[in-house]
């Protein structure tokens, strides 16, 4: 895309920042068809491995791949035992999905974005738009915080039934006076708003200025040799940052998606 | 940043993702860790007793050699005493016998004596009456009487 000739640096971000959005100007109805699908495909493989792997599971002697995969397995339930000590059987394979499916969509942000971006406008045309990081748009983070967000009310609601859980809302954290039922209540919902904004504002975050910082990369290729040279080396230098990055992300999203829902067990 | 309905869609593709983790793949995986986590276990927990009980036996395998080195040394000592005692025995039995024995060819010899001794009694005293027989048919003669005697003093 660089060697094009009329691009400058800020077509150059916004052509690559842009969603193949269906239909176009649909406002709320709009798709972004290349984060879903991309998400899809991702999930589609690393499911369909687990999957695989599961059936293939024994009890026994097990080979490399469901040594892997239980591995994942058993580090997850721990970190879940450790941090949440209700029953529900579900709580650990959210955490697993959240886990496994933000690591790999994160992980699409290794695709070499040029390179990406030649194929799809080899395919598409020249104009042709596809982000690859489902991560890094924000309608992804937020289906996944604002999931957990009402797994979380969900589950407060279960365990404390709509009685307690209007009561806790009243009465928790200042104290149970008449009088600190509205700062109680006011704290509650900002609490309850912080914990999906933050949850999903954090992971978008860091995959956008991930992506941002790639792009900035890229530009260096557009001067000389030598920029090319050098942005490929700072590209490789922030790839290999960003293993650390896409992993931490992913973990603290399910930690915290852990947190959240073990707190909406708790009675206060 | 725009929120659309892409966010909806991502939340189903999410929730029907963690259905199919929570019901397809948690499940089976773990039991499968849980039963292999029970095996192990089991096989340690065997090994263990196994081990106890190897040295148990071992214990028990001690008890019943140093048991049975002593019942063989009673037995042996046992063995000595009977065999010095049964010697003993044999030769008091022995010298008994050889007493008994000698008592009896004693008593036999003596019996024997008695015997002859009567016998000869007997006899001389036949041999009297018939030295006095004879004397009384015939005269008295000293030559014949002297012979008489000579005959009856080698018939005693």
């Amino acid at each position: 895309m660089t060697t094009e000739s009329g691009l400058t640096p800020s077509s150059y971000m916004q052509h690559h920042l842009t969603h193949l959005a269906q239909p176009e100007h649909g406002g709320f109805w709009t798709v972004h068809v290349d984060t879903l699908l991309t998400t899809i495909v991702v999930a589609f493989l690393v499911f369909g491995f687990l999957w695989l792997v599961t059936r293939a599971a024994t009890a026994g002697v097990p080979s490399k791949r469901q040594a892997l995969v239980e591995m994942l397995l058993s580090a997850i339930n721990n970190q879940v035992k450790e941090i949440y000590h209700g029953k529900s059987p579900w709580v650990a394979p959210i955490a697993m999905t959240a886990f496994v499916l933000v690591f790999f969509l994160n992980c699409m942000d290794f695709l070499p974005i040029d390179v990406m971006a030649k194929g799809v406008s080899t395919v598409g045309g020249e104009h042709a738009a596809w982000r690859f990081v489902p991560t890094a748009d924000v309608n992804t983070t937020f289906a996944l915080a604002l999931s957990v967000f009402l797994m979380m009310i969900y589950y407060s609601i279960k365990v404390k039934g709509i009685g307690g859980w209007i009561h806790e809302l009243f009465n928790a954290p200042f104290g149970a006076h008449f009088l600190l039922w509205i700062p109680n209540f006011l704290m509650n919902i900002v609490e309850y708003l912080s914990k999906p904004l933050s949850h999903s504002l954090r992971l978008y975050g860091n995959m956008y200025a991930g992506e941002l910082i790639f792009l900035l990369l890229g530009m260096w290729a557009a001067n000389s040799w030598l920029g090319v040279t050098l942005g490929g080396l700072l590209d490789l230098g922030w790839a290999i940052f960003h293993i650390l990055i896409v992993t931490l992300q992913a973990y603290i999203f399910m930690m915290l998606t852990v947190v959240y829902l073990s707190m909406a067990h708790e009675h206060h | 940043m725009n929120i659309n309905l892409t966010m909806l869609m991502q939340a189903a593709v999410f929730v029907a993702l963690i259905i199919f983790c929570a019901k397809l793949i948690w499940p089976p995986l773990m039991r499968a860790i849980e039963a292999r986590q029970k095996e192990i276990a089991d096989g340690l927990a065997a090994a263990e007793q196994g081990k106890k009980d190897l040295s148990a036996a071992e214990k028990r395998i001690e008890e019943m050699l140093l048991k049975a080195r002593t019942q063989a040394q009673d037995i042996v000592s046992q063995g000595e005493r009977q065999k010095v005692e049964s010697v003993e025995k044999g030769r008091t039995e022995a010298r008994e016998e050889a007493a008994r024995i000698v008592a009896a060819a004693r008593a036999e010899v003596e019996q024997e004596f008695s015997r002859a001794k009567e016998k000869l009694r007997d006899q001389v005293a036949e041999l009297a009456v018939a030295g006095a027989a004879k004397i009384l048919e015939r005269e008295v003669d000293p030559k014949t009487h002297a012979a008489l005697l000579t005959a009856l003093k080698q018939q005693l």
